[in-house]
């Protein structure tokens, strides 16, 4: 196995269209590494990127959004104040994963590139809007939705030459609010049994835009646009709140595993959905 | 026993106090060396292969390929081991490497020397193994069924019934009076069936060792272990080689909990080196300590107890059906003979069956039976005083077992302490907190024997008065300060003059493992009766030249000293002048001790526990949790309170999430820290600790066992608990979210 730790997106992106084997790209290497040890993956080239400028860093883009190179640890997102009022679901997404070791490495690229439909910071990120910036074998740039690159356990859509440059996430409008939820049996330390974002702007008191996505109830992490619906024109009433989680829990298509049951799943994606929503709504009336 | 075993009452000067433990700087530095952290010039490394069936028949090992790898110096299969063992040693050989048949997923078949970890581990794929699977079985209650698939013949001891399925290897009852004349007498009967899964001890350090044997039968073995000396017998059995020739020394160990008193990877590693003729180290990877060493039992249970309205338990009856994996001795006996012990009964019965399934041969795991049992138990106890409106206190004291009650298991008690414990527990805080909305109560008692083995101890002066004292008993829970307390309690010296080393098997006469929570009692009266024998030794150089008859002297504040003035009038002679000058007065003074004492003392527990459930999630939570439990002297407090906060966690996570589970194809789904999930910190409320001593007897400060006592009570406790606060009976462990969830949504709850 061959490492090589390039400074710039173009030379990283030469090395890859030119390296014969299988590649793996290493940010915080909180799944990579493990994986190595494991003998899950046996690459005959390591690229890290956190050598290249940029990778590790958070900008404030022109138009109020968010630029994430995609070597940014966790902690790092959660010391920046700004990034934290605008999008607290997927700030807290990021702080659940793993431990406070783990998330001084840990970062959304890798989150979102791992493809585990149990991924924290993915259902967040996907309830957000948020867009990917990859660089091609030839150093194309171009631009996908968090949807576009999902595909299934341990898969993504990315091409093997493609390197995650950055998260970007747009700007967030006045009276909107995310937030992210997971259950665990243990308090930390631990996978998602079932993750739920829900992120929303209101209008008032009501609720104008909203998006819920769940994540380990499905092969991968899943946007529900009809979950989202229910909550659209509404305070939040019970009935909104009980056509929430009947949405979600339709939605869901688990498995039985050492985690939890099928029927678990299905009856906790409904609870975190409400609880998710009860909370981004109080964030957003809380930003008025 | 000797007169002078028993407990006197007298006042402590260091016994009692919370010195700072001799090898904490040792392991706060990184100075401290565990299994991992030997190494030897020309040192292999050692690789396992293991099954990945749950149950197959090896047709054939072809190892010619990892022969040619140029980095492989060894390769051994069950052929590099004795022939001819039988009984336990058969056992353990064939749990160690496998003969003719995998029995359990992770099953070593065959292991690999080489000069890298790399090396060894690529090799391994090289070993050519064809399997023939067969049909197999993991769960205790479907392996105890007629059509079941058998996983070993010719088992079973003649305990066992006819025409059961031969994997019901043993049978065990005790008990007295007569069950049905109790139940006829009682205003409520209430019988139900319990399980819980198996749980695995969670040690910090995977086991690891350091072997050198050569051809001539001559070897060094460095080990983690809970048991040097028993490692050597059980390692030079299944090696072919004398015990003697095979000096074996215990590494620090990160943890143990009755896991560590076997073996595993020792003898792998000696059969490497004697065929490689190089030191051999293997260190397991904790994928393969869950697959392949001992966790503990699961268990199914069924128990009825009568009572009546006053709270009067008018007759208890219980089943234990332990599955050990592939192997007989679950500690079923354990299970059916702590289960009563707490209670003072006129009709009593209870059983226990042994069976095998295929899963990996169970290791004792503190009070190995104990806390299952005490889970049926007391969880019928709880369901009886709510449905009677009791007092789960004061009914516990009203049926609690004293000095002079049989004990179901035969024997009646000596002076026990657990009326105590419930006294000190009704009289805690605790138990009178109001509840928050949500939250539930649950207490439970817990019962366990104590054990003692043979024990040997020298005690040995220097020139400058300090002493050194050695102990073949692997310190798992601060014992070396315990012993440096008793030792300088006796002789009248500070702590901090006497330095207590684990010795190696060389060095010292023979001892049992560090189990049965007996080395506080057991190396511990050794150490005293090695500083009394040293004081004898003492008092006759004083003496000597003082020229009076050694009767006429005592040992007193460190000193020799004239018994009175008929005996004459000489001044005090301190343990340090008497040091100095011993090459001249007669020689080197050394103390010792060597029995298998008899006096241990059992020993009860209450605790009281407050859990919190979340009704939308089945996610319960431990909210505050007290553990009052009788120590009979408890020699360093701290480490005491240690140990009862050890087996109160422990028990959080056996109760609510630690277990192995099985897939469908038989395979282990969750080897790892992350699906088997031991609670973190965070998970943990602060556990209170109140230390009861009712002085034990047997012992001549009244030292009583406190190890594994603590982890009897934590699954029946946290279970009340949560029952109380769930609404629903949780018969089940652990009380996993699915499972609890389910079952408030089968009762119509949340």
């Amino acid at each position: 196995m061959e490492y090589v730790a390039p400074n710039s997106l173009d030379k990283a992106a030469e090395i890859a269209a030119n390296a014969r084997g299988s590649v793996r790209y290493l940010a915080g290497g909180t799944d990579v590494l493990v994986q190595l040890r494991s003998g899950l993956h046996q690459p005959s080239l390591v690229i890290d990127l956190k050598r290249i400028p940029g990778m590790l860093d958070v900008v404030r883009t022109a138009d109020g959004g968010w630029k994430i190179g995609a070597a940014t640890p966790a902690t790092t997102l959660n010391a920046i104040k700004e990034l934290r009022q605008s999008w607290p679901g997927i700030v807290e997404a990021a702080e659940l994963i793993g431990s406070t070791q783990i998330q001084g490495r840990a970062s959304l690229a890798g989150n979102l590139c791992n493809g585990s439909p149990a991924a924290d910071t993915v259902p967040a990120m996907l309830a957000a809007g948020a867009t990917v910036t990859i660089v091609g074998a030839n150093a194309e740039r171009k631009t996908l939705s968090i949807d576009d690159i999902v595909k299934a356990p341990g898969q993504t859509h990315l091409k093997p030459r493609d390197i995650v440059a950055s998260i970007n996430l747009p700007a967030r409008s006045q009276k909107g609010a995310d937030a992210y939820l997971r259950f665990i049996p243990r308090t930390e330390m631990d996978i998602a049994v079932v993750g739920c974002a829900v992120n929303m702007s209101l209008d008032g008191e009501t609720v104008s835009e909203a998006s819920v996505a769940l994540g380990a109830v499905a092969p991968t992490v899943v946007l529900v646009p009809e979950a989202a619906e229910c909550l659209l024109g509404t305070r939040l009433e019970d009935e909104a709140m009980e056509n929430l989680s009947m949405s979600c829990r339709a939605a869901c298509n688990p498995i039985d595993d050492k985690r939890g049951t099928v029927e678990f799943r299905i009856s906790i994606a409904g609870v975190l959905a409400q609880r998710a929503a009860r909370t981004a709504y109080q964030r957003a009336r809380e930003r008025q | 026993m000797a007169l002078d075993d028993a407990f006197e009452a007298r006042e402590f000067k260091v016994v009692g106090t919370r010195p700072i433990r001799p090898d904490g700087i040792d392991k706060v530095t990184g100075r401290a060396r565990f299994g991992a952290d030997a190494s030897a010039s020309g040192m292999l490394h050692g690789a396992i292969l293991r099954s990945p069936h749950p149950h197959a028949r090896i047709t054939s090992i072809d190892t010619s390929r990892a022969e040619s790898h140029p980095s492989v110096k060894a390769i051994v299969t069950r052929d590099d081991f004795a022939k001819e063992l039988s009984g336990e040693d058969w056992n353990v050989l064939e749990n160690v490497m496998a003969g003719e048949r995998v029995l359990y997923d992770g099953h070593a078949v065959a292991a690999i020397a080489a000069t890298s970890v790399l090396a060894a581990k690529e090799a391994l794929a090289l070993i050519d193994v064809v399997y023939d699977p067969l049909p197999f079985v993991t769960d205790v209650d479907e392996a105890m069924r007629p059509d079941a698939p058998v996983v070993r013949e010719g088992v079973a001891d003649e305990s066992v019934p006819e025409g059961m399925n031969p994997n019901v290897v043993r049978y065990h009852e005790n008990g007295h009076g007569d069950v049905d004349i109790g139940f006829a007498k009682a205003d409520l009967v209430i019988e139900k069936t319990f399980k819980t899964e198996a749980a695995h001890q969670g040690y910090i350090e995977p086991h690891a060792c350091l072997a050198q044997l050569g051809a001539d039968g001559n070897g060094e073995l460095w080990c983690c272990t809970q048991g040097h000396f028993v490692a050597a017998r059980i390692c030079a059995r299944l090696l072919g080689i004398d015990a003697s020739q095979l000096r074996v020394t215990a590494s620090e160990i990160g943890g143990g909990f009755g896991g560590k008193t076997t073996v595993f990877i020792e003898p792998v590693a000696l059969a490497l080196s004697r065929k490689s003729n190089r030191p051999v180290k293997i260190v397991m990877s904790r994928e393969e300590v869950f697959r392949a060493t001992g966790p503990t039992s699961s268990a199914s249970m069924d128990v009825k107890i009568g009572m009546r309205k006053d709270g009067r338990i008018t007759a208890a009856e219980g089943e234990f059906r332990l599955q050990g994996g592939a192997f007989p001795n679950a500690p079923m006996e354990f299970a059916a003979m702590a289960a009563f012990a707490p209670y003072d009964l006129e009709h009593v019965r209870s059983k226990g069956w042994d069976v095998l399934c295929n899963r990996p041969k169970q290791a004792a795991y503190r009070a190995p039976g104990s806390p299952m049992g005490a889970f049926a138990v007391e969880s019928v106890i709880d369901e009886l005083c709510n449905k009677l409106g009791l007092d789960p206190i004061e009914v516990r004291i009203q049926n609690g077992s004293k000095e002079g009650s049989r004990a179901a298991f035969g024997p009646r008690f000596k002076r026990i302490g657990l009326i105590e414990t419930l006294e000190a527990a009704r009289a805690h805080p605790h138990y009178r907190a109001p509840l928050k909305p949500g939250q539930g109560r649950g207490l439970s008692c817990g019962f366990w024997f104590n054990h003692s083995g043979e024990t040997s101890v020298t005690l040995s002066l220097s020139y400058d008065g300090t002493v050194s004292l050695a102990v073949g008993t692997p310190d798992i829970g601060g014992s070396r300060a315990s012993m440096c307390q008793m030792a300088a309690e006796e002789l009248g010296i500070p702590f901090d003059r006497v330095r207590t080393t684990i010795a190696d098997t060389g060095s010292l006469g023979y001892n049992d493992v560090s189990h049965g929570s007996r080395v506080t009692y057991a190396s511990g009266l050794a150490t005293i009766k090695a500083a009394r024998d040293t004081i004898q030794k003492c008092c006759a150089r004083a003496a000597e030249e003082w020229g009076i008859d050694p009767e006429a002297v005592v040992w007193e504040d460190g000193c020799a000293k004239p018994s009175g003035h008929n005996a004459g009038d000489f001044e005090p002679m301190s343990l340090a002048e008497i040091a100095a000058n011993m090459g001249d007065t007669g020689g080197p003074i050394s103390g010792h001790f060597e029995a298998t004492p008899t006096g241990a003392g059992v020993s009860f527990a209450t605790h009281i526990v407050d859990a919190e459930v979340d009704r939308e999630t089945g996610a319960a939570k431990v909210t505050r949790y007290t553990v009052v439990q009788d120590a009979g002297k408890a020699i360093h407090p701290s480490y005491v309170e240690g140990q009862f906060q050890g087996g109160a966690v422990q028990g959080i996570g056996w109760a609510l999430n630690e277990e192995y589970v099985y897939g469908d194809d038989g395979r282990l789904q969750n080897a790892g820290f992350l699906d088997y999930r031991i609670p973190v910190a965070s998970d943990l409320p602060f556990i209170d600790t109140v230390i009861v001593e009712v002085p034990n007897p047997g012992h001549p400060y009244g030292v009583r066992g406190v190890g594994e006592t603590s982890i009897c009570p934590p699954l029946a406790a946290i279970a009340n608990a949560v029952s109380n606060a769930a609404g629903v009976r949780m018969t089940h462990l652990p009380m996993s979210p699915p499972r609890l969830l389910k079952a408030m949504q089968e009762a119509g709850i949340g």
